[in-house]
C-alpha cells in the first residue's frame, strides 16, 4: 500500500487522479441529458448558454473543490470543519447527499446490468411481443404499447399504476441488484487503492465504444438528418429564460459538484500539484464527451427515425397495391407522393376508405426522449434495427455501466472518506469492513427500489435529493470559502499549492459570479417547481388512453417524503452551526 | 352442342368463382418481396401447381380421393398477383366445398403449399384464413441467467481474492512491524512535529509555511 508520510493513502500517479475525477464527472448524464437538452433547447444554440455557465459557474466551483480537498487533506465533513467549525454542516451535507444518490444510482446500474444480460438473446428479447395464454394473439399489453416498451415496464420493472402501490420484490431485479453492489464492492473495497486500478477500465472504456458507436452511427441511413435536426442552432430559443436555466443546472449536475467525491479525490493528492490545471482540464474534458457523445446517439435517433418513416411509407404502399391490385414494386418511396396524387384525383374514395397514416419524417424526429426512456426504450429500440444488433446492444450496456460505476466510485469516497476520518471508527478496523458494512447496508436500503413502485421512487430521489441540496450545498461553499476563510487566504493556499497565484478571474468568480449565478439558479428552479404541483406519469394498462402515461398528482404522504429528501441535507448547515454556536456559549460560562 | 354445353360449364363455373362468391378464398402473392432478383413470373404454369396443391392439400385433409384438380377454380387474376378460388364438389352438381372445411385443408398443409411456392405465410396470403402462430422457443434455463452467473462468478471471485490478499498482506506487516518496532523509535513518522504543535494546524493558523515543515519528505532517510 502507497502511503504518505502521514498515514494517508495516496494516488499512484497523476494520470490516476484525473481519470478518476474525469470518470466521477462523466457520467450517464451526459450521454443521455445533454444531448436531450441540445435538440429541445435549439440545437447548436444551447452551447451558448452551456459554455457561459460553464466559465463562470462551473469552472470556478470545480477548482474550489479541488484546491479545498487537496489542502485541506480530509474529506467533505473533516475539510469544512476545518475552514469553520460553524460551516462544518456544508461537509454533512454533503455527505448525506452521496448517501442518497450512492443508494438509488446502483439501482439505474442494475436495469443496465439487466438489459446486459438480456443481450446475449437471439432474437433480443425487447424486439418481440411474446404470445397470449391462449397462444390466439399477442399479449394484450405489448400489442397496445410496443415490445420495447412491454419489455421495459413489465419484464424488467413490472411496474405498478400507482406510486402507493408498492408491489413485490422482483426477484430477478433483487439478484442484479445483488451483483451491481457485489462489482462496487469489488471495486472500492481498499478505497482509492482498488478504484484507482478499476478506473482505467471503467473511464477509457466508454470513450472506445462511444468512438465505435460514431463509425458506426454515421454509415446508418438517416445518421445525417439525425445529426442535422441536433444541432441546427435556433438562436431565438435564447430568449427564454428556461434554457439559461437548464444549462446552469446540467454543467452543475454534469460535473458532480458539492457531492464531496471531488474534494475526497483531491485530499489524496500530494500538497503540490497544480489544482487549477486540474479543474479545467477535468471541466474541459467532460463538456468535449458530453459533446461527442451527442453525434452518435443522433445519429442513431435520426436512423430510427428515418426507418420508422420508411416503414410508414412501406405499410401505406402496401395498402394501396393490395387494395387496387397493382403490381408488386410499382410504388416506391420515391415516387409515392406522384402516385398518390394520381390515384386521389381518379378514385379518390377508394384512398379515403385505406385511412393511410400521414408519414413525416419530422414528426418522427420529434420524439425525443431523455434518461432511461432514451437508453431503455429509444435506443433499444434503434438498435434491433441494426444488423448485428446483440453485439451493439452489449457494446451500449457495457458502455452505461462504465459510465455509471465510475460516478458510483466517486460518490462512494465521498460516504467512505469522511467516514474514516470521523474519530467514530477506530484506526485499527479494516478498510474492507467499512467499505463492507456500506455496500451491504447500502444494498439493502436499495432493496425498496427493487419493488412494483421503485421507479417511481427513483425519480423522486433524482428530482429531490439530488437537485435542489446540491445548489444550497454550492452556494454555502462558495460563500464559506470567499467570505469566512476569505479569498486573500484562499489565493496564498492556492499560489502555495501550484506555483502561482488565481488570477483576476478566478478572484471575481469565486467572490461576485458565482454565489450570484448560484443564487439565482437557485431562486429560478424552486419557482419553476412550485409553479405546478408535481406530478408523474404512471404506465396503467387499464388507462382509457393508454399506451399514454397517465398524469397523476403525488399524495400527501409521498410530497412530505420529497419535501423531507430536499430539505434534510440541507438542514444540516444551520443545525450545525448552530450546535456548534450552543458548544461555544456553553464552553464559555464554565 | 358441344360449344354450348362449354360454355354452359363456363358460365357455371363463373357464378361460382367470383370475387366475395359463397365459400370462396382471396390469396395474394407477393414474390418479388420474398425472392427479389429469383422471382418467378405468374403464368398459367404455376397456377395449374396452386390447383395442384390446394387438390392435394383436400385430399389429406378429407382422406377421401374425390378431389381432383379441375374441381379448384380460380378467377380473377390480377397483376399483384392475386386471385380467387373456390373448391367444387363433384359428387354433387357444381356446388363448392364449405369454406370451413378449405380453411381446416389449407391450414392443415399450409406448409407444405408454402414451401411449394418458395413463399412463407407473410408472402403467401389466403385472406380470411389465419395462422397459426408458433409458440416461441424457450430454452430450458434462461440465457440471461448463465450470463448472470458468470458475471456474479467473477466478482465474488475478485472479491475473495483481494479479501485473502488483505489478510495476508496484514499478517505480514504485523510480524514485520513487531520485529522492528524497536528499531523505528527515533523515526517518527506519523506527524510532523514543530515544537509540539503539529505542523498543519500551523499552516493554518500563522496563515503562511516556514520551510521547516514543508519539506519533510527530504528530512527523514528512506526507510
Amino acid at each position: 500500500e502507497s502511503l504518505k508520510e502521514d498515514g494517508r493513502p495516496k494516488w499512484d500517479n497523476k494520470f490516476q487522479y484525473i481519470l478518476s475525477c474525469i470518470g466521477f464527472a462523466v457520467g450517464l448524464g451526459n450521454v443521455w441529458r445533454f444531448p436531450y437538452l441540445c435538440q429541445i433547447h435549439g440545437g447548436g444554440a444551447f452551447l451558448i448558454p452551456y459554455f457561459i455557465a460553464l466559465i463562470f459557474e462551473g469552472i470556478p466551483l470545480l477548482h474550489l473543490e479541488l484546491a479545498l480537498g487537496q489542502r485541506l487533506r480530509k474529506g467533505s465533513i473533516g475539510a469544512w470543519n476545518t475552514i469553520s467549525p460553524y460551516l462544518g454542516g456544508v461537509g454533512v451535507s454533503s455527505w448525506m447527499v452521496s448517501v442518497l444518490v450512492s443508494l438509488y444510482y446502483n439501482t439505474v446500474l442494475t436495469w443496465v446490468m439487466w438489459y446486459f444480460i438480456n443481450s446475449f438473446q437471439e432474437p433480443l428479447p425487447w424486439s418481440v411481443c411474446p404470445l397470449n395464454e391462449n397462444r390466439t394473439g399477442l399479449n394484450e399489453e405489448c400489442y397496445e404499447s410496443t415490445a420495447v416498451n412491454y419489455f421495459w415496464y413489465r419484464k424488467t420493472l413490472n411496474i405498478t399504476p400507482d406510486v402507493t402501490e408498492n408491489g413485490t420484490l422482483q426477484w430477478w431485479l433483487v439478484l442484479c441488484l445483488a451483483a451491481c453492489w457485489g462489482i462496487v464492492y469489488l471495486c472500492t473495497i481498499r478505497g482509492i487503492e482498488t478504484t484507482g486500478k478499476a478506473i482505467y477500465v471503467t473511464a477509457i472504456f466508454p470513450y472506445l465504444v462511444l468512438t465505435i458507436f460514431l463509425i458506426h452511427g454515421l454509415t446508418l441511413p438517416g445518421a445525417t438528418e439525425g445529426l442535422a435536426y441536433l444541432f441546427t442552432p435556433n438562436l431565438n430559443i435564447l430568449k427564454n429564460p428556461r434554457v439559461w436555466l437548464d444549462a446552469a443546472t446540467q454543467i452543475f449536475f454534469s460535473l458532480s459538484l458539492a457531492f464531496g467525491g471531488l474534494i475526497a479525490f483531491s485530499s489524496y493528492n500530494p500538497p503540490k500539484n497544480d489544482c487549477e490545471k486540474d479543474a479545467v482540464t477535468v471541466a474541459i474534458v467532460n463538456c468535449m464527451t458530453s459533446l461527442y457523445a451527442s453525434i452518435p446517439i443522433f445519429s442513431v435517433l435520426g436512423f430510427k427515425a428515418t426507418t420508422g418513416y420508411w416503414d410508414c411509407l412501406d405499410r401505406n404502399i402496401i395498402s394501396i397495391i393490395n387494395k387496387f391490385d397493382l403490381p408488386e414494386q410499382s410504388i416506391m418511396r420515391q415516387n409515392y407522393t406522384t402516385w398518390i396524387r394520381l390515384l386521389n384525383s381518379s378514385h379518390p374514395e377508394k384512398i379515403a376508405e385505406l385511412k393511410l397514416k400521414s408519414c413525416d419524417l419530422q414528426e418522427f424526429l420529434d420524439q425525443s426522449a431523455s434518461g432511461t426512456g432514451l437508453a431503455f426504450i429509444v435506443f433499444t429500440q434503434a438498435v434491433i434495427l441494426m444488423p448485428g444488433s446483440q453485439a451493439w446492444a452489449i457494446l451500449f450496456f457495457i458502455m452505461l455501466f462504465s459510465l455509471g460505476l465510475s460516478s458510483m466510485f466517486g460518490n462512494i469516497e465521498g460516504v467512505f472518506t469522511p467516514l474514516l476520518e470521523l474519530r467514530i471508527i477506530s484506526k485499527s478496523t479494516p478498510k474492507e469492513l467499512i467499505s463492507g458494512i456500506i455496500c451491504l447496508i447500502s444494498f439493502l436500503i436499495a432493496l425498496c427500489f427493487t419493488l412494483g413502485s421503485g421507479s417511481y421512487w427513483i425519480e423522486i430521489f433524482d428530482s429531490y435529493a439530488a437537485s435542489f441540496p446540491l445548489l444550497v450545498i454550492a452556494f454555502f461553499e462558495v460563500i464559506g470559502v470567499a467570505y469566512v476563510y476569505k479569498v486573500k487566504r484562499f489565493s496564498k493556499d492556492v499560489k502555495w499549492m501550484t506555483g502561482r497565484k488565481p488570477n483576476l478571474y478566478w478572484q471575481i468568480s469565486w467572490k461576485f459570479i458565482s454565489p450570484l449565478l448560484l443564487l439565482i439558479v437557485f431562486v429560478a428552479f424552486v419557482t419553476l417547481q412550485v409553479q405546478k404541483p408535481p406530478s408523474y406519469a404512471a404506465w396503467n394498462p387499464k388507462y382509457v388512453h393508454f399506451p399514454m402515461k397517465e398524469e397523476k398528482v403525488y399524495p400527501p404522504w409521498v410530497l412530505a417524503i420529497c419535501m423531507l429528501l430536499a430539505v434534510l441535507p440541507c438542514i444540516f448547515v444551520p443545525l450545525v452551526a448552530l450546535l456548534h454556536l450552543i458548544k461555544r456559549m456553553l464552553g464559555s460560562k464554565n | 352442342v358441344l360449344l354450348i354445353a362449354f360454355s354452359v360449364v363456363a358460365v357455371a363455373h363463373a357464378e361460382v368463382c367470383k370475387p366475395d362468391a359463397q365459400n370462396a378464398f382471396k390469396v395474394r402473392l407477393s414474390i418479388k418481396t420474398a425472392l427479389g432478383d429469383n422471382a418467378y413470373a405468374w403464368d398459367a404454369n404455376e397456377e395449374y401447381l396452386f390447383k395442384a396443391m390446394v387438390a392435394f392439400a383436400m385430399r389429406r385433409y378429407s382422406s377421401k380421393n374425390t378431389t381432383q384438380i379441375s374441381n379448384v377454380l380460380l378467377c380473377n387474376v390480377t397483376d399483384r398477383v392475386s386471385f380467387w378460388f373456390v373448391v367444387t364438389d363433384s359428387t354433387k352438381n357444381v356446388t363448392t366445398v364449405p369454406g370451413s372445411e378449405v380453411e381446416a385443408a389449407i391450414r392443415m398443409n399450409r406448409n407444405r403449399i408454402n414451401s411449394a411456392f418458395l413463399l412463407n405465410d407473410k408472402t403467401l396470403q389466403f385472406l380470411k384464413i389465419s395462422s397459426t402462430l408458433s409458440p416461441p422457443v424457450e430454452p430450458s434455463i434462461p440465457v440471461w441467467l448463465i450470463v448472470f452467473g458468470v458475471v456474479l462468478c467473477v466478482t465474488v471471485a475478485g472479491i475473495v481474492f483481494l479479501l485473502v490478499s488483505g489478510i495476508q498482506r496484514r499478517k505480514k506487516k504485523n510480524k514485520e512491524s513487531s520485529e522492528t518496532e524497536n528499531l523505528e523509535e527515533k523515526c517518527e513518522v506519523t506527524v510532523t512535529i514543530e515544537n509540539g504543535i503539529p505542523c498543519e494546524t500551523l499552516d493554518l493558523k500563522a496563515g503562511h509555511i516556514n520551510g521547516v515543515c514543508a519539506a519533510d519528505d527530504e528530512r527523514f532517510t528512506s526507510l
